[in-house]
């Protein structure tokens, strides 16, 4: 039941991510993508990563997705045309970078003989919150001001000069 | 029956050479920051992979911080395309060429 569930959301997931990255129509590009978020967050929820799975829903395909598609709307910003690079040394140059990532990555995998998964992990919100603000607290503590520095930094991006 | 750690690990290097393709040949700077979106979804994926795999917490902590590291840069990403829009009425990177000698 589970392998049934991760198949059909893995193909999903690269379906959708592949429309992502070629379609001309931006808003395709981020509608498509919000598709393969909700399977990542399927899969998050199958490992056991139930606090995951509801983050990456609500920070991926809620907020992110969201600003990326408000970017879009607000910039009109055309289908390109044509959507992929037209010089051929760089399409072939990227087209085998790509494959050599992903093609190299699986058959390293299928070589590699990986001991049985255990039991999932306990993902609950509890015990990621006690890693959070114990062992993780500067970390933490750190991310905060990562943020508000990125908040002020697009708000001086963006103001306009008089 | 658990999904093998295999399983969830080539679908985020197909979802990674995916992203990295999309980075490497699209040419709207909005796509390629979407390219950077799935490649950093991909290595979480990896991350909660093998989290379950060691039955260990903090693999799934990285993922948090990797999701936060992502809204902060997507936040500036997005901010330089709209100042690059304000400039040059594109957001076409081939023509970002103000800097080149």
């Amino acid at each position: 039941m589970e392998l049934a569930v991760f198949y059909v959301t893995a193909a999903l997931a690269l379906v959708s991510a592949l429309l992502a990255v070629s379609h001309r129509s931006p808003v395709v590009n981020v509608l498509s993508l919000v598709v393969t978020f909700f399977c990542v967050a399927v899969n998050f929820a199958l490992l056991g990563a139930s606090f995951l799975a509801a983050a990456q829903i609500l920070i991926y395909a809620g907020a992110i997705l969201v600003l990326f598609l408000f970017v879009v709307m607000l910039l009109n910003a055309p289908a390109e045309t044509p959507a992929i690079e037209q010089r051929p040394a760089q399409k072939v140059a990227g087209l085998a970078l790509a494959t050599l990532a992903g093609g190299g990555a699986i058959l390293l995998l299928i070589a590699a003989r990986v001991a049985p998964a255990p039991a999932a992990a306990d993902g609950n919100a509890v015990a990621l919150g006690r890693l959070l603000v114990g062992p993780y607290l500067f970390a933490f503590e750190l991310i905060s001001v990562l943020l508000l520095a990125a908040l002020v930094g697009a708000l001086v991006l963006v103001k306009r000069k008089h | 029956m658990a999904i093998p750690t295999n399983h969830f690990v080539i679908l985020a290097s197909l979802l990674f050479a995916i992203g990295a393709g999309g980075v490497l040949l699209r040419r709207s700077g909005i796509s390629i920051l979407l390219g950077v979106e799935l490649m950093l979804n991909a290595a979480n994926l990896t991350l909660a992979a093998y989290s379950r795999q060691h039955g260990q917490l903090d693999g799934q902590v990285f993922v948090f911080f990797v999701m936060a590291v992502a809204a902060a840069e997507v936040a500036v990403g997005l901010a330089l395309l709209v100042a690059i829009y304000r400039r040059i009425q594109s957001i076409d990177v081939d023509r970002l060429s103000i800097m080149r000698w």
